[in-house]
């Protein structure tokens, strides 16, 4: 039987393998893509949670996560577009500009 | 009233914050003008509180706002005007308004003119708080105030360099007030471990509160309470052994010495005494100490009168032996004595240190009076005035000391005490010597001064008229004795002479008298001609010791300062530089090593910071799973 | 039995899924498998009775934001491979592989759940988008309020963002026209 640790574990996996890409990637699109998986791993954890507490709290939160990854990217592919025009790249490495 | 009472106490403010307007500027005639005048109102104000005060018999209780609320502590800031506090409002508030415009005369040439008269007005004002202050606190709080003014002044010539001490005693003026304010600090820590055992036995530190809860506490809490507080009144009022300071203040300007150091501050410490007078009524070994204490300063500061050659100091040493006098009183339980000698002593002790500084005027600050003589050719008013004022400090008969003293040392009598009274009596022939000693050299004989090159001058008229109500005063202010009698035992409590020592009342003031009478007789036959040098008794051994105040300064200097400097230094260079500052230098290094490595973080790539940021974050999460295994 | 064949297979398959997004070199394949992976997470919802969420995770997720990708995609020439300098792998999996093993650790222990009681409970009778309706325009109203203002701010800033100056070639080499173009442009304004 399928219980709650399941989700969690799985939702755990996948936040891990976002982590992984938020680490590895150069690129802010693939950057964008990565934290794309974090939020949805962590969307399944929330409906899991509010299944089998039968609490629909789980999935509000869903919802709102949601609607934050709609207007982060909206923002985000904004700010992307802007970047691509001043440096004609997407690569962190060649945005240092922040050096200490 | 109740304004009569603001404008008593804030008048003296305002005045000093006026002054303090102009503190840098260069002298302004009208700043002083402006200050003796509101200190004219403080005066009218407090006059007319006293008239009602006497006419009605009402006490007024004033209070203005709470102060602290913390707990169960609960200090406001309230004032009342009865017996004590308006004799006192009146005596500070007069010989302050004669100080005030004196002052426009005598600082007519320093360079600080506008200062000097912030400093003094801010001093008048923490005293009225002082007297006035219905509660402890209030009048620790002008206790301290009135502690700062005095250090302020007496260091006023702070840029004098400092010179050894047989050059002059005092070394400089920042030395003495720093020497002042010091010996107070070591009395108020005692006074504040009274006020605290008060407050931690009452609950409170209003007067009425406390002195009515005093029944009820057991008698080694009262002896403890009443001994730090009179340790308190002992640094205040420059008693021994903390008595060197006031002799070394005469570095101050004159009118401070005056105001601060003989009229009003340092009768703050009786002035706790009777105020505290029910602690004190029920602690009579305490009492009969501070009777003992009071005695032998009398005795000790009028020997060292004596032989002293500085007109400031002389005064100084009589201002030291009076207080002790008022000690005496005040612990041998004639409270309203004591406040009526401390009333009758500011006016002559006043007037006669504001002559004094007529003569310094006039001798181009020459204080030898050695050097002096004659003078009294050209400062005819000045050696008037004085005169009155030695002759009311003599105790001769229908002069204000004559009726105040000689009730104190009646008293000593009364009580039984015969070897204070012997020794009171004695003390009163000294200091008619002393004081004669001083005028006859300075106003007598051969004109020593000319020898200097000094051309003396008499001060200013206003200044002659300003002083005038003091010598009035110190002239007729014995006639009182009555009516303050009757006026302050309404709040004091009550003392009579038995019916024996009535009877031979006139037997011991004749006493006094003749020793009085003798003490002016022999300062007459050896002053009066002019100045003969004795060498023998010059070179004598207690010739010595007197001149050198007992070498109590040089023993201070050598058993006290000078190790505490040395320990000082040791803990300077093994504690706090090698343990406090390396610890401190070495948060500092470590703190500063750490940034420098952790700089290289700083690369300005997103990625790296991201990567950083995880490893923060797994961290957190291995030490949340970690804590949650422990925990839960 | 189903739920557990379903379960496994959609995780299976997400996994893999999102691990082509974190590692693949092209962007096209990376975001085809996010947009996979996100479908089949939307098949989790169902599993889990969230009907309503499973319906939204598909129209946003997989209608809008994938849309929206793909057409910024077409503005950094998606048909490159992405060269980049990644991070050592060492150190990714060593912290990927630490949260992973924690967070499984943690997720794996039993949940003290006594104290844990519903606020607003699933009916049984009712449909799911009828429950959410209800809480989301009750006890969540403001927040919801809030969000639709987020997203019209949002949507009004990626318009601004990404609007100006549309008919320039972002792909093309702009090092030296570019600038000059913008420089006849503020002349011209």
């Amino acid at each position: 039987m399928i219980g709650l640790s399941h989700y969690l574990i799985v939702s755990a996996i996948l936040f891990s393998i976002g982590l992984m890409g938020v680490l590895r990637r150069r690129n802010l699109l693939m950057l964008f893509f990565a934290t794309e998986v974090m939020l949805n791993a962590v969307n399944i954890a929330f409906a899991a949670i509010s299944h089998f507490y039968h609490d629909l709290t789980g999935q509000m939160f869903a919802f709102f996560i949601i609607a934050i990854a709609a207007s982060e990217v909206a923002v985000g592919l904004g700010i992307l577009i802007v970047l691509f025009k001043k440096h004609g790249s997407l690569d962190l490495d060649d945005l240092a500009s922040m050096r200490g | 009233m109740e304004n009569l009472v603001y404008i008593a106490l804030f008048a003296p403010l305002v005045s000093s914050l006026f002054a303090a307007l102009f503190g840098m500027s260069p002298k302004k005639q009208f700043v002083g003008v402006v200050a003796s005048v509101l200190l004219g109102i403080s005066l009218v104000a407090s006059l007319m509180l006293a008239s009602y005060v006497y006419t009605t018999g009402n006490t007024i209780h004033v209070t203005m706002m709470d102060w602290i609320s913390a707990g169960d502590l609960h200090i406001p800031f309230g004032f009342v005007v009865d017996q004590v506090s308006v004799t006192m409002m009146s005596v500070v508030t007069l010989v302050s308004t004669v100080v005030h415009i004196y002052s426009n005369g005598y600082m007519d040439h320093d360079k600080s003119f506008n200062r000097f008269f912030s400093y003094l007005s801010a001093f008048v004002f923490s005293m009225m708080v002082l007297v006035m202050s219905d509660n402890f606190a209030g009048l620790f709080i002008g206790w301290e105030g009135v502690g700062v003014c005095s250090w302020l002044l007496i260091g006023f010539w702070y840029h004098k360099e400092d010179v050894s001490r047989e050059e002059n005693p005092s070394i400089s003026p920042s030395w003495a007030a720093n020497e002042a304010f010091i010996m107070n600090r070591i009395a108020d820590l005692g006074m504040l471990v009274g006020l605290f055992i008060l407050y931690w036995n009452v609950g409170s530190l209003q007067y009425d509160e406390v002195f009515a809860a005093l029944p009820h506490l057991s008698g080694s809490i009262l002896n403890a309470a009443a001994i730090f507080l009179f340790i308190g009144a002992m640094g205040k009022s420059a008693q021994f052994p903390l008595h060197t300071w006031l002799t070394d203040a005469m570095e101050g300007p004159t009118p401070v010495s005056a105001l601060i150091h003989a009229a009003t501050m340092v009768t703050a410490g009786v002035f706790l005494v009777i105020r505290a007078n029910p602690l004190f009524s029920m602690t009579p070994d305490v009492s009969y100490f501070i009777a003992a204490l009071g005695t032998f300063v009398a005795f000790f500061a009028a020997s060292m009168a004596l032989v002293n050659r500085d007109l400031k100091r002389i005064i100084a040493f009589s201002t030291l032996s009076q207080l002790g006098y008022m000690f005496a009183a005040a612990g041998l339980g004639a409270y309203w004595i004591a406040l009526f000698h401390l009333a009758a002593h500011a006016f002559f002790k006043a007037l006669l240190f504001l002559g004094a500084g007529n003569v310094m005027h006039a001798m181009h600050d020459e204080l030898d009076i050695f050097k002096m003589g004659g003078l009294k050719k050209t400062m005819k008013w000045t050696y008037i005035y004085m005169g009155l004022a030695s002759l009311a400090l003599a105790g001769i008969p229908f002069f204000a000391g004559y009726f105040s003293k000689d009730a104190i040392i009646e008293t000593a009598w009364n009580e039984g005490t015969l070897v204070l009274w012997l020794i009171l009596v004695v003390t009163a022939g000294m200091t008619a010597f002393y004081s004669f000693r001083q005028v006859f050299l300075t106003f007598e004989g051969d004109e020593r001064y000319k020898q200097y090159g000094i051309h003396p001058h008499e001060m200013y008229k206003y200044v002659l008229i300003a002083m005038s109500p003091l010598a009035i005063l110190a002239v007729i202010a014995g006639f009182f004795k009555e009516p303050f009698e009757h006026f302050v035992t309404a709040l004091l409590p009550e003392y009579h002479m038995s019916e024996h020592t009535h009877h031979i009342a006139w037997l011991l003031g004749i006493v006094v008298l003749v020793f009085a009478v003798g003490g002016i007789a022999l300062a007459f036959k050896k002053y009066y001609k002019g100045l003969k040098r004795d060498e023998a008794l010059e070179s004598s051994w207690y010739y010595k010791l007197l001149a050198n105040q007992y070498y109590i300064p040089d023993f201070y200097e050598e058993f006290i300062s000078k190790p505490y400097a040395m320990i000082s230094e040791k803990m300077w260079n093994s504690v706090d530089m090698r343990i406090v500052d390396a610890t401190v230098d070495g948060i500092a290094k470590f703190l500063y090593e750490t940034g420098d490595g952790s700089r290289k973080m700083q690369t300005g790539n997103l990625s790296n910071y991201l990567n950083w940021m995880a490893v923060g974050a797994v961290l957190l999460l291995v030490v949340a799973a970690v804590s949650a295994a422990v925990i839960g | 039995m189903y739920e557990m064949i379903a379960f496994y297979l959609f995780s299976a398959l997400t996994i893999v899924l999102f691990l082509i997004t974190v590692m693949s070199k092209n962007v096209l394949y990376a975001m085809t498998s996010l947009a996979s992976g996100m479908v089949l997470i939307s098949g989790f919802f169902f599993i889990l009775g969230a009907d309503f969420l499973g319906v939204v995770q598909l129209i946003v997720y997989v209608g809008a934001v994938m849309a929206l990708y793909s057409f910024a995609m077409m503005f950094f020439d998606a048909t490159r491979d992405i060269k980049e300098k990644n991070t050592p792998a060492s150190l990714i999996f060593l912290l990927g592989g630490l949260s992973a093993l924690v967070l499984v650790l943690m997720f794996a222990a039993p949940i003290h759940s006594e104290a844990i009681q519903a606020l607003y409970p699933i009916h049984d009778g009712a449909g799911n988008a009828q429950d959410v309706g209800i809480v989301l325009f009750t006890k969540y109203l403001v927040p919801f309020e809030v969000a639709a203002v987020m997203l019209l701010v949002a949507m009004i800033a990626g318009i601004i963002l990404a609007g100006k100056k549309m008919d320039q070639s972002l792909t093309k080499d702009t090092s030296v026209d570019a600038e000059d173009e913008i420089l006849i442009q503020k002349d011209a304004k």
